[in-house]
Formats: C-alpha cells, structure tokens, sequence
C-alpha cells in the first residue's frame, strides 16, 4: 500500500471534501429514505413487502436480471474471446460499439429495442412466425436488460484475456491436451473470477434499470412489472410509506450486492499471473 | 497547443452563449398541469388565450403545459410542482390537492357544471372491419380478446374504463356485485399490456399493433380515427358507458403566492367561452355550451351514459373500495395468477 | 475496484501458433454468433433509430430537431451537464486522492459508499431528492417558506443527476492511482514542490487520461440519465424536460418521427463518446501510459 501519511500533503483537503460531498448528496437523501421507512407502521410495510403484487416484481426483477447477466455471461465470455483472438473485418468498430450501452440513453434504447422486438417490427416479425413474442412478455424485459448489461462482461474479461501467457497454453498443446481440453482446463479457470466479476456487475445494473425496460415490458402486474416501476406506481398513487418500503429493502439488497462485487474484485485483483 | 485550446475554449463559449442568449425576456407565466390526451387541445388553446388576454389587458403572457398520468401529475403538484391551474382526468386527484390544503374543500362548486368545461365517455376501438366481432364490454370478456387499458393506478382514463366495465357487469347481472366483479376480472384476464398512461395504451394498440380492442377515452378513440390513422380503425360504442367529466380548477395556495389568480381564472372561464367550448368540440371532446354541441352533434352519437354518483356514490367511495391499496382491483389481479 | 468501461490499454499484435489456435471452422462459427448477437443487440437498435428518423426526409428531420422546445430540451440539458460534470470531476479527483494516497480505517467502507449510487436504481435516487425537497418532504415546508424551488426546477434535475454519475469519475481514477503509486509525488515533496505544484505538476499530468475518461463517461451519463430525472423534473415543457424527456414527450404525442429525430441527436452523442474513448485509448496505449 502507498501511504506513508505526512509526507503526501492535501490528506484533510481531500478527505474533508469527499465525505462532506459524500455526506450532502448520499448521506443524507439515504439518511431521509431510511427516516422516511422508520415513520411507516411495521404491520404496513410487512404487508407492503410480502404482498403478492410485490413479490411478483421482486421476483421479476431479480430472474429477468439473472436470466440477462447468464446471457451477457455466455455471450460476453465469446465476445471477449472473438474480439481478442480472432481477426475479421471491421473488428476495430465492433470492438468500441460493445460499449454502446454505457453511451445511449436508456430511454432511446427502449424505444428502439420496443420498436424492433414489437410484432410488427423488423425482428419481432420474424419471430411472431415462430410463435416468440418478445416485446411486452418478460422476454422483453430480459432483452432489455441483456441491452443494458453487455458491456460489462466483455469488457471484465478482455483484459485477462489479453495478459494471459501463451506459455502455459504451448505446455498444454505440448502435452497433446486438445484445445477444448486446454480451454476447459486451463483458460477458463483463469477467466472465471473476472466474468463473474462483469456477471454481478451486469446482474446489479439489471435490477435497478427503469427508463429502457418500461417501454418494453407492457407494465401488467404480477406478469411484467419490475420493481422500479412498482415504486413509481406507488408514488403515483399517493402511497408513499409502501413506495418506501418496497425502495428500502430493494436499496439493501442491492447494497448486499455491491459489497459481494467489492469483495470479488478485491480478490481477482491479485490472481496469481498478473501484476 | 496552448494556442489551440485557447480558441477551443473562445469557441465553446461563443457556442454556449448562442445557446443560453436565447431565452426570452421576462414575462408572467401560468402553469397548466394536465393530464395525458389533452396534449394537442391546450397546445392551441394557450396560445389564442395569451393572444386573447395580451389584447384585452396588454400584458405578455407565455403558458406551460405539463403531461402525464392524472395521478401522477396530482402527486408531482402536492409535492411542489407550481401549476396555477390543474386540468385533470377525475374529480378525486383534484380531491387529493384539497386534502393537502392546496385548494379549498368546495373547489367542484367554484365553476359551473361541477368545474367540467367539458365532458367525454369511454369507447371502444378495434381494429378496421372489426375482426374478433365487438360489439358491446361482453365481448371484451370472451376468451380470445386481446384487450389494451391502461393501470387504474395511475391513470385517469383507466379507472373510468374499470367504472365502466363494473356498472355494465352490475347491469347484466341485474346488480349482483359477485357478478359484476367476475366479469370485471375476466375482461382484465384478457388484457396484454397495462400501461401507466392513456397515452401510451393508443401507442400500444396502434402503432405496436398490439390487443383486439382498446377502450379509450371518446375523444382519443375519434383523434385516432379521424386523424392519425383514418383507415385503419373503427369505433364502437358500448350500449352503456360512463359520463366522464375531466375537471379543472384554479391552485388556489400556487396562484395566490404568485399572483397569477386573475389569469388563472380567465383562463378557465375561457374554457367556458363559446371559443374555448369549440376548440374543445374540435379535439373531440363533448361541449357543454348548447349551440356548440348542435354544431358537433354527427361526432357525438347518443350513448347511454350514467356517472359515478349514480352507481358508485362518488369517487371517494369508489377509490375506497376499488383502487385503494388492497382494493377490489388489487384483489382481482392478485387472485387471477 | 475495476471499472470495465475500458480503461486504457495496450493492444499487441502477435500471430498465434497453430496449436494455440482453434480450426477454421470453430473460429467462423464462433465468430459469426458472437456477430449475430452483437447486430441483434446494439446494430439494429442503432440502425432503427437512424431510419426512422429520417423516414420522413431530411425537411422533417431539421424541423424537429431546431423546432424551439426540443433547442430548449438541449439547453437545459447541457447546462445541466455543465454543472455536473466539473463537481464530480472535482469530488472525483479528493476522493481518488484520498483513498489511493493514504491509509486510513474504514476505506473499504467509504469505497462501497463512494459506489453506492452505482447501485440505486435510478428511480429511487429521483425519489430521494422528492423526499427531502419535495413539499410533503423533510425540508419541504422550510423550502417553501422562503420560496426556493429544488424539485421540479433545476436544482432538482441536477441533484439527481450529480447522484447518479458521482461515481463515474472516482471509479475511474481510483485504481489508476493506484496502480501508478505515489513515488514520483513523494520525491517531488521531498524536493521541496509545494502540495499544490506537486499536485498540478505531477499528479494532473500523470492521471490525464483517466480523468479525460471519467469525464466522458460522466457527460455521457449525466446527458442520458432519464430514470432519475423523470422523477423530480415535473415534465414542464420546454422548461423542465431533457433530451431523454423530450424524447419521451414526442413519443407520448405520436410524433414518432420527431421522437426518433431528437433521439438520433442523442445517439450519435453516444457515438462520439465512443469515438473519444477510443481515442484516448489510442493516446495513452502511444505514451505506454496506464498499466
């Protein structure tokens, strides 16, 4: 570790201003939202949280953004692969469109996604034929947030890729180890800790996505509501202490998650070839 | 390079200042809050009424419009969004403001006709040469209908839709609640997609190409088929519907700290007015004023209409028992999974 | 922490020996999905944007996007933009120096917190704001007293979008000052540079690109960000709606090819940004910069 306090100088500048920042745009609008929660009657936000509308969106929320991170987890895991060892045309520009999705707005991304997987649009056309319905199931809502999701993988695990030795993969061809063996074997084991790392990355930007998936989803209750929007529609109806409730506990469990990042990527911080 | 960012920075500047010097001079604002389909008719009321009042006062006035769903425009006013006049889809959001203290309890007695300059009714659109045969709210029910509503949570035009559903199952059932009620939920079974806006339901079923049939508002249904898609749609009115009556008042405690009461309140007598009574009738919606409703009366066939006083005894009792948390809209989608 | 939106890196070409290398076929295969999926997922969208904003020609096209609320939707969202970016860019810069440059208790802690907005859903950091500021909030009625306006107005709209792009420019520099350590500013000190010239003359230099980095993806964000913005903007026309509101405003008003117009301004933004950062990676990966 770098500190060697007393010879940097700015400690106290630096950290005055980041936990007075900190403390003035999160700790406090945090602090109101947990308030907030602490005013609402027990028995109400038990009910609130355990009602079957409810758990519906949890539910929803949490399998549609699981089912999309396997999906970035599959598809992120071959990109990153083709990107890095392959050679086709254009691969520069296919490169730096992946992280389209971090640039575009999730609002024209909904609009665009519901306009191309709608019935009538160009691939939801083709796929009525085969009787799939994307937009406004919660295939939609997995489309949408595969969309959102994309990057992360790709961009976690290109770079292990990139600095993985060729050596040990000659000593495995040497030892007449065929290359679904070697990349079972060995690549993949090297490439785990940071797709798992891009997976949850990809899993928690899923659970809170609202502007993309609203337009898609067809909003129905207990079918395609997403959390985000069950607190909207709280809000909207003047209900204010189950808006809170259903915010905290979903702010929790996202806070679970990010701890668990932080922990993984601490520990794929120090594999054991790199440095 | 020193150079060159120096004219990079002049230039952005220079950008920057074209793009903020634009803002006009000061002058009075009113700010209207409405909700969802009344986008296009106070678009062009506002501006003959800031010509209207500039030249019977000679003051310059500019006025905002703000849309969305009924109840959430309601929420964004009690949470502090300034409208000096709120023009909504159902008396009971307007309720929730007097609740707040916002405006006086007796707000619905300050206009005539109960503070509805205008009037509407829920209809049915299905698709051209009408496929699936709908002809009446029984068929939404059958099985096989794809039927697209917005989410009586959160908008306006969905709840009067629901009311609608409700008093035409009571009506079939000769008043029997348990009747009315299953039918209710068998027509929400067959609903695709809930949107939260009126809005977004029509952009759902007619450029999504989503459901067999959307109820709607009466003056959407007609924007839809007269305007945007002539050939495409047709309407069908139900043997029953609901008198839907949008009210409009002024924000009492808003208008009073800004002292715009005065225009505030020309403004809704406007909509009174035999020009604002025409407008009204051009997007689609059922005048008030006599001569007016003469004028419109091939684009407003007799529908057998009933309110919410009748059937429900009011909004607050229907919100009671209906849409509360919990309600009976909560029960029958919990139920039908 | 990682942040995978790149990060500068070097690119090295090497023909792979044939053991280490898959059969033709697998590679065409694999490649060809690994395509599919990306015109599925990201060229479509971006092509059905483009055509439908131009389905009714280049006159309709000019005429919704220099038609005078969507130049307002654009004014206010680059002078929100303008605020935003140079405050997390300094909250950014604080908080990267004090977590990479000293040891303290608690860090691990106070990155977690750094990343928490990260993590909010976007409708419930718009919903904070509304809680704290809104009329029926906490400071609601203090608020009101004195006639300050927070939620739907622009303080609102910038609250909201400061959470939520606050730790894009951290998250960037963190490990990069890291990785690069601290000698070179010690050996500054110890020659005797003032904090402040160490600071400009070495550390500023040496983070540059990351800093460049973190500002993109921090404009990028703060001129995307709908979520949260539609939360505490009030949806006013032409006073408080954003590119992202506007966008959905036309959309909500069957204006579809002005929707897709404005949208398509908002789109090739993306590609700029896509475009600089390659850039940038291009620059740094020339100086041998950012291991």
């Amino acid at each position: 570790m770098s500190g060697r306090r007393g010879v940097l100088p700015g400690f106290g500048l630096a950290m005055g201003f980041t936990l007075w920042y900190l403390g003035l745009l999160l700790l406090i609008p945090v602090g109101a939202l947990v308030l907030k929660a602490a005013t609402v009657d027990p028995e109400k936000f038990a009910a609130t949280i355990t009602s079957s509308r409810t758990l519906a969106a949890f539910r929803l929320s949490f399998g549609a953004a699981l089912v999309a991170a396997c999906i970035n987890g599959v598809f992120g895991l071959l990109l990153a692969w083709v990107l890095e060892r392959y050679d086709f045309p254009l691969k520069r520009l296919v490169d730096g469109l992946v992280d389209l999705p971090f640039a575009l707005p999730t609002a024209v991304a909904g609009i665009a996604l519901t306009t191309l997987y709608a019935g009538n649009g160009w691939v939801g056309r083709h796929l009525a034929v085969l009787g799939i319905e994307v937009a406004y199931t919660p295939l939609g809502v997995v489309a949408a947030l595969t969309f959102v999701g994309l990057p992360f993988v790709v961009r976690t695990v290109q770079p292990v890729l990139r600095d993985l030795p060729a050596a040990i993969e000659e000593a495995s061809a040497s030892l007449g180890a065929g290359r679904l063996q070697t990349f079972f074997r060995l690549i993949f084991p090297e490439l785990l800790p940071a797709a798992v790392t891009g997976f949850t990355l990809a899993f928690a930007r899923g659970l809170g996505e609202y502007g993309s998936v609203i337009f898609i989803s067809g909003n129905m209750p207990m079918k395609t509501e997403i959390t985000p929007l069950l607190i909207m529609i709280k809000l909207e109806e003047y209900d204010y202490a189950g808006a809170t409730a259903i915010a905290l506990v979903f702010l929790a469990i996202s806070f679970a998650i990010l701890l668990v990042i932080n922990a993984l990527s601490l520990r794929s911080a120090h594999p054991v070839r790199r440095g | 390079m020193r150079n060159r960012s120096r004219r990079f920075a002049l230039l952005a500047a220079l950008a920057a200042g074209a793009l903020f010097a634009a803002s006009g001079a000061a002058e009075t604002t009113l700010l209207n809050v409405s909700y969802d389909p009344t986008r296009e008719f106070y678009q062009e009321l506002n501006v003959s009424f800031a010509k209207e009042w500039e030249t019977r006062t000679g003051e310059k006035i500019a006025i905002n419009q703000s849309h969305g769903g009924s109840g959430k425009q309601a929420r964004s006013v009690i949470d502090g969004l300034e409208a000096d006049v709120v023009t909504l889809a159902l008396a009971y959001d307007i309720d929730m403001l007097a609740e707040k203290g916002l405006i006086p309890k007796n707000w619905q007695s300050r206009l005539p006709h109960n503070s509805c300059p205008y009037t509407s009714t829920m209809v049915l659109l299905v698709r051209k040469g009408n496929p699936k045969n709908i002809k009446d709210w029984s068929d939404l029910a059958r099985p096989g209908v794809e039927v697209v509503t917005p989410n009586p949570k959160t908008s306006g035009a969905a709840r009067w839709n629901y009311l609608s559903a409700w008093a035409s199952g009571l009506e079939a059932s000769g008043g029997d609640e348990a009747a009315a009620r299953d039918f209710v939920a068998r027509i929400y079974r067959n609903v695709k997609v809930l949107d939260t806006g009126a809005r977004a339901s029509t952009v759902t079923f007619v450029e999504r190409g989503i459901g067999d049939v959307l109820v709607a508002w009466e003056n959407e249904a007609l924007l839809v088929v007269r305007k945007l898609n002539p050939d495409e749609f047709e309407i069908v009115i139900p043997s029953l519907s609901i008198l839907a009556e949008p009210p409009v008042t002024v924000v009492d405690r808003v208008a009073d700290k800004r002292g715009t009461r005065k225009i505030a309140e020309a403004y809704l007598e406007y909509l009174y007015a035999p020009f604002g009574q025409e407008l009204a009738a051009k997007h689609y919606y059922r005048p008030r004023l006599e001569a007016v409703r003469e004028e419109y009366a091939a684009q407003f066939p007799e529908v057998k209409l009933f309110t919410i006083d009748e059937v429900f005894g009011g909004w607050a009792k229907a919100t009671a028992v209906h849409f509360s948390d919990g309600g009976m809209f909560d029960r029958i989608f919990e139920a039908g999974k | 922490m990682k942040l995978p939106f790149g990060g500068p890196k070097r690119r090295e070409k090497k023909g792979r020996p044939r053991s280490l290398n898959e059969p033709p076929l697998v590679r065409g295969l694999l490649t060809a999905a690994a395509l599919v999926f990306i015109l599925l997922f990201l060229l479509l969208p971006l092509g059905i944007v483009f055509a439908k904003a131009l389905a009714e020609g280049w006159g309709m096209y000019s005429r919704s996007v220099f038609e005078p609320y969507a130049l307002r939707a654009i004014r206010l969202t680059v002078l929100t933009t303008l605020i935003v970016v140079p405050l997390n860019l300094l909250f950014g810069i604080a908080a990267a120096w004090a977590v990479s440059k000293f040891d303290f208790r608690g860090k691990n802690l106070l990155v977690t917190a750094i990343d928490l907005p990260f993590s909010v859903s976007p409708v419930i950091s718009g919903m904070l704001f509304v809680l704290l500021f809104g009329a029926q909030g906490l400071f609601g009625p203090w608020l009101l007293e004195r006639d300050i306006k927070i939620v739907f107005a622009l303080p609102g709209i910038v609250l909201a979008t400061l959470f939520v792009t606050s730790p894009l420019v951290a998250r960037e520099l963190i490990p990069l000052m890291r990785s690069q350590g601290s000698e070179e500013e010690e050996m500054a000190v110890t020659l005797g540079a003032s904090g402040l010239q160490t600071f400009l003359k070495v550390s500023i230099p040496k983070m540059k690109w990351g800093l460049f980095y973190g500002v993109i993806l921090c404009s990028a964000r703060s001129i995307g960000e709908f979520g949260a913005v539609s939360v505490v903007s009030g949806h006013i026309r032409g006073l408080t709606t954003t590119v992202p509101l506007h966008v959905e405003m036309l959309y909500n008003e069957y204006q579809f090819t002005a929707a897709f117009a404005v949208a398509s301004l908002l789109t090739m933004l993306a590609l700029v940004t896509l475009v600089l950062k390659g850039l940038i990676e291009w620059r740094a990966s020339l100086r041998g910069e950012g291991k």
